[in-house]
């Protein structure tokens, strides 16, 4: 009856591929085709700039309270795009670069952050889960969505994104722990953005790493430079091929930093320093990648102007269209509470159109 | 006197009691190096420190719990739901602990904690930050529930709140934190859970309402005055469980109508408990139906549709006619 040390295998990586200075690492270097390599970029640039003019519109009053995603776009559109359209995703709420990849409009955030349930209708034949807002709820689903495809046998798998915030709440260990105990094609995307609005990382937990929180339910748990996209890609497609062949989840910790506002209501000189803020800005994830496209001619000066051109006419027609959206009826919420509206609720309904008449809210 | 904000006045009484016993914790998510995300705890962090005024991680469960923890071992935790939508990530610690331990224990230990929420619609928030559910809390045995409508009463029943012997849950409508000011005394002052307030007197109809809905029935009363020579009662609940039926009956008993207006849904609400209590205890003094005025029973919707949802003056005006009509 020795007191001895019982062994882990020590399964925490650290993934990083191109460096903050745009220094690929050779021997890593997925060399990925042009093609998609360009796709990667024009996704990022397209989130930045989308995320630029939707806290514009909140400044304007044209949207409510918006949560960016500035510095996230490498974490986000890495992940999804090691996905098919066959694959889901259960997502938090700060995932507007997944989306724009997954194939939601760019309308999409402005109806969302703007009021409209409209901005959460999923679009026909993408495989999403529409925005979740209570921190982690939605880890749950995934594993759920993940089981069915398990019991299916339909070799897909579901990407389930929280922040560093979200590994602390209970149902992000019961998600964990199912996950690894029915050894489900989840794969946990962990986008470790330094704060959960104000409260910094270190206090989060105790743990030298989130990825080794996947140790403690019996399965692999990679941390990347969550600004790297190559990084990102190439941890996410491994823990993708992974699940799909029956290999189980696997977490994954994108080490990034979120750049701008919690939310636009947030004023995070209450919490952080400017400096920090500052060296963080030299390692976006959007610099150091078009550095390297340029010097690998994926794109040159003349290629960017274009892509930036094409966003700006999606931008407009997105903003465009939003505006002149008249579909806003109050009667929806009794259109939608059930498939078929009890009595009850349909003369609760009456009543409620009578009052909007009365007060010259409708016609 | 000061002329305080809603926001303003709860600090103010957190900051009392801080001070007065060295046994009040205040936990939460952001409620220190940031002030609280509607700054209730501003400046806190710096006068009391760390250990009096502590930031957890995001996991309301183990707030709630914890808070069970501490009032257990001598202490008086006031802990911080950063919106009542994410309260039931902390539920069943509510319904399975907090309302029982001074039952189950048959008194020898007992919760003197407090668990505050901002709730309620009006603000142009995401979905999870507008709902009103105070049913579900009045609901549970052994819970306290109580509801504050302007600067004033807030901080007065913070107070009482925090040094109640049982547990309270204070439900804090944020709509008001900001939307007005009244004179707070400066001296501490405690109002008794369990008592409504009569905001204004009347003969011909009795308004009951609570929290934001408060301002919503006192411009009623005004426009019934003023378009129609009706005058109105307006009670403020001011705590939903237990609940000051008295002030309701006496008041039902002099105008023999009643309209209750709250902004939860209708079904299983606060207003069907008020109407019951009317229809057992005061159905003679009735002259006409009881009407409510509410949400109703559907999702509530994102911002862009709320404010057809929330229930309005005018509503509450149309519903009182109908009444004095029958
Ligand atoms: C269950 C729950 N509790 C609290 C909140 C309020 N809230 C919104 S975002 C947030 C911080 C989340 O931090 P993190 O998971 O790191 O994600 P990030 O916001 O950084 O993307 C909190 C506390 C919430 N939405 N849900």
């Amino acid at each position: 009856m020795p007191r001895k040390t019982v062994e882990i295998e020590p399964r925490v990586e650290y993934l990083s591929i191109l460096d903050e200075h745009g220094v690929v690492d050779a021997a890593l270097d997925p060399r990925l085709d042009g093609d998609l390599l360009a796709r990667m970029f024009r996704y990022m640039l397209a989130t930045r700039r989308l995320d630029e003019r939707l806290i514009n519109l909140q400044r304007q009053g044209r949207i409510g309270t918006y949560g960016p995603t500035r510095g996230q776009e490498a974490a986000q559109i890495g992940t999804a795009m090691s996905i098919g359209p066959e694959d889901w995703t259960a997502q938090a709420f700060r995932e507007m670069g997944m989306m724009l990849v997954r194939g939601w409009g760019m309308h999409m955030p402005m109806f969302f952050w703007g009021g409209h349930e409209e901005g959460n209708v999923v679009p026909e034949g993408v495989n999403d889960l529409p925005i979740a807002v209570p921190v982690s709820s939605q880890t749950l689903h995934g594993v759920g969505i993940a089981w069915a495809m398990k019991l299916r046998k339909t070799n897909n798998v579901c990407l389930t994104y929280l922040g560093d915030g979200g590994t602390s709440e209970g149902d992000f260990h019961e998600a964990m722990n199912f996950a690894g105990v029915y050894s489900l094609p989840v794969v946990f995307i962990v986008q470790n953005n330094q704060f959960a609005i104000s409260h910094p990382r270190r206090m989060q937990t105790r743990s030298k790493t989130l990825a080794q929180k996947a140790l403690a339910y019996g399965f692999n748990g990679i941390q990347v430079d969550g600004n790297d996209i190559l990084a990102v890609y190439v941890a996410a497609r491994e823990a993708v091929e992974k699940a799909r062949s029956g290999g189980g989840p696997t977490l994954i910790e994108c080490v990034t930093y979120r750049l701008s506002v919690h939310t636009t209501a947030d004023d995070p000189t209450k919490y952080r320093s400017e400096e920090e803020v500052r060296q963080w800005e030299k390692r976006d994830p959007l610099i150091r990648f078009k550095k390297y496209l340029m010097e690998r001619n994926v794109l040159d000066d003349a290629s960017v102007a274009g892509v930036e051109e094409d966003i700006r006419g999606q931008i407009k027609e997105a903003v465009d269209y939003y505006e002149a959206y008249e579909g806003v009826d109050p009667v929806d919420p009794f259109r939608y509470c059930l498939a078929e509206p009890s009595a009850e609720l349909v003369a609760q309904q009456r009543e409620f159109e009578a009052a909007m008449r009365a007060e010259g809210l409708m016609r | 006197m000061a002329m305080l904000t809603m926001v303003k006045a709860l600090n103010l009484a957190l900051s009392e009691a801080l001070r007065e016993d060295a046994d009040v914790v205040l936990l939460g998510e952001d409620i220190g190096q940031d002030g609280g995300v509607f700054r209730v705890t501003e400046g806190l962090l710096e006068e009391f420190g760390h250990d009096r005024v502590i930031d957890t991680p995001v996991a309301e469960a183990a707030i709630a719990g914890a808070a069970v923890g501490m009032a257990l071992y001598g202490l008086r935790p006031v802990a911080e739901m950063q919106f009542s939508g994410f309260a039931y990530q902390a539920f069943h610690q509510v319904e399975g602990h907090v309302s029982r331990f001074r039952n189950r224990t048959r008194g020898r230990y007992s919760l003197p904690m407090v668990i505050r929420m901002p709730y309620g619609a009006g603000i142009r928030a995401i979905e999870h930050h507008s709902e009103s559910r105070e049913a579900y809390y009045a609901h549970t045995p052994g819970l306290k529930v109580v509801i504050p409508s302007t600067p004033r009463t807030a901080r007065a029943l913070l107070r009482a709140a925090i040094f109640d012997p049982d547990p309270v849950i204070f439900y804090e409508p944020k709509a008001v934190y900001r939307a007005m000011r009244e004179e707070v005394p400066d001296e501490p002052e405690a109002l008794p859970i369990g008592k409504a307030r009569i905001v204004r007197e009347g003969s011909d109809i009795t308004f009951v309402a609570y929290g934001a809905m408060v301002r919503a029935a006192e411009e009623a009363a005004d426009d019934l005055a003023d378009l129609d020579g009706v005058s109105a009662e307006v009670i403020d609940l001011l705590s939903i469980a237990p609940m000051d039926t008295a002030t309701i009956l006496n008041s039902v008993e002099k105008t023999g109508r009643l309209v209750v207006i709250h902004e939860a849904p209708r079904r299983c609400g606060v207003g069907a408990e008020v109407s019951a209590r009317v229809a057992e205890s005061g159905i003679e003094h009735l002259c006409a139906p009881i009407r409510r005025v509410t949400a109703y029973d559907v999702l509530f919707p994102y911002f862009a549709r709320e404010r057809a949802h929330l229930p309005s003056s005018d509503r509450i005006v149309g519903a009182a006619r109908e009444v004095l009509a029958f």
